[in-house]
């Protein structure tokens, strides 16, 4: 570890919102360069966690402690983006404050978005839209990326696309990655670390640790909803 | 010649027009008409308060509205009522109050008709100097604030991962709105306070490419209203206020039906 600090670190962090348990008593660090990926049912709480990391859920109780200084990226699952408010990709790549324009036509070339910068954000498609959201987030150099599920929505073309272009730009800047993600298979091929969450962490650590868990067996294993850990958990029978 | 009072209503309806751009398309983008209703309507209470305390009424409203405006941005969800329902409970019991506190309060002799109803061809000197000034005052602290404010409507989580601040969105949107409210009341009346911030605003939508540009053409659709509407109001004897939002109006309907 080049540098011993976690760039979060939480304890025993807890969210309530009026008398229903959101997070409970969660604890983790994520440190430099790591990849994690937030796995867990919905309504486990994982969007709650992202905006606490962020900072823009309220605590109940417990502590989440960021280094000093360290610098955020973001990508929301989506943007509320309507008709209503016109927005050229190159304006909203500015509205991160770069007002470089080259440097914003190259991030974006960087992200695999070459040529969007005067189409609107409306028109682009689910994994224009992804790319974009990543070049906007990389544009302040960040120590680490928050991801809300970055490929809800592509297909699986578009969704291998993302994650080759994602093991890439970590690759190059060694940028930590926090991701939550329903693409099993996926977390278990490029992560460090999974995180299981159901309102507490049921299970968490290397990923072949983890998903030889029973919580996360209980989880992922029962629920006929999530279809890629149905597919591994059979092939896992067929190995056995 | 056109009489001083029609160009003192024309310079004060263009100042408002001017002022309305930027916080209107931020109404629209937010989805938020009857968070300026509910601001508007408190701007009432304001007028009868600083009418019972002998105090100028753009303080009253200023400070009600105000305070109107931060309970139901920083108002919790509670009850599990949805958020219009919340916001049209605050409006609606926000105006009654104020006209029964206009009945009540002694020493109050209100103008109900023009408070309402807005009263632009009375309007004095003095009172263009007061819409100048704090017309002035909100257009450079939305441009200072604007990448923020622009960040925040599109996503909160994104303006606080980039390092912003939520809190002084919320102040420096609401503040600027009930200080609004307080230099358009003369105008439009409070009732229709949130015509003149969305109108303009909604018919610029179609016709731009840019947020920035939006408000530019608000600005110019706003002031094509007053305009127009204070034309109709000296033409046909309408009252003025009504007028230029019934142009808005007109120009809304022209724009939308010019979109693809």
């Amino acid at each position: 570890m080049p540098n011993p600090a976690p760039l979060i670190h939480a304890e025993n962090l807890t969210v309530k919102s009026g008398r229903r348990l959101l997070l409970d008593a969660v604890s983790f660090e994520v440190h430099t360069g790591e990849a994690i990926s937030l796995i867990g049912p919905n309504g486990a709480g994982k969007t709650t966690l992202i905006r606490a990391m962020i900072g823009t859920q309220p605590i109940s109780s417990g502590s989440l402690g960021r280094r000093p200084g360290l610098r955020l990226g973001y990508t929301p699952q989506k943007l509320p983006l309507e008709q209503l408010i016109p927005m050229p990709v190159d304006r909203f790549m500015a509205l991160s404050g770069e007002r470089n324009k080259e440097r914003r036509t190259a991030m974006l070339a960087r992200c695999d978005a070459a040529g969007l910068q005067n189409e609107q954000m409306t028109d682009l498609s689910g994994g224009e839209t992804q790319r974009v959201l990543l070049a906007r987030a990389l544009m302040r150099a960040p120590d680490l990326l928050i991801l809300d599920e970055p490929t809800q929505g592509l297909d699986q073309p578009g969704e291998e696309r993302f994650y080759a272009l994602l093991a890439e730009i970590r690759a190059e800047t060694g940028v930590a990655i926090f991701m939550v993600s329903h693409d099993l298979h996926v977390v278990m091929a490029q992560s460090d670390r999974v995180i299981c969450l159901n309102t507490h962490i049921c299970c968490s650590g290397a990923p072949a640790q983890v998903a030889e868990d029973p919580s996360y067996r209980a989880l992922f294993g029962a629920r006929t909803s999530i279809a890629p850990y149905q597919h591994h958990h059979h092939e896992h029978c067929d190995h056995d | 010649m056109i009489d001083p009072f029609l160009l003192r209503a024309a310079f004060a309806g263009l100042l408002i027009a001017l002022v309305a751009a930027p916080l209107g398309c931020l109404v629209v983008w937010r989805r938020m008409a009857y968070f300026g209703d509910a601001t508007g309507n408190a701007a009432l209470l304001g007028v009868a308060l600083a009418l019972s305390l002998s105090l100028p009424p753009i303080i009253g409203v200023v400070a009600i509205a105000g305070a109107m405006a931060l309970a139901v941005a920083f108002a919790t969800r509670r009850g599990g009522f949805a958020a219009d329902t919340v916001l049209g409970v605050f409006s609606h019991a926000a105006l009654a109050i104020g006209l029964v506190a206009a009945a009540l309060l002694p020493g109050v002799r209100l103008n109900l008709i023009g408070t309402l109803l807005g009263d632009i061809l009375t309007v004095t000197n003095g009172e263009i100097a007061i819409i100048a000034a704090g017309g002035a005052l909100i257009l450079v602290v939305v441009a200072v604030f604007w990448r923020g404010l622009v960040n925040a409507t599109l996503s909160p989580e994104l303006m606080a991962a980039e390092g912003g601040s939520l809190l002084r969105d919320k102040l420096v949107f609401t503040l600027s709105l009930a200080l609004f409210v307080a230099l358009a009341m003369k105008l439009v009346g409070i009732l229709l306070i949130t015509a003149m911030l969305i109108l303009p605003a909604a018919a610029a939508a179609p016709l731009s490419r840019s947020p920035e540009r939006m408000v530019l053409f608000a600005a110019g659709i706003g002031a094509a209203s007053v305009l127009g509407g204070l034309w109709l109001s000296w033409e046909a004897d309408t009252p003025a206020g009504p007028s230029i939002i019934v142009v808005a109006a007109l120009i809304f309907l022209g724009s939308g039906l010019r979109r693809r």
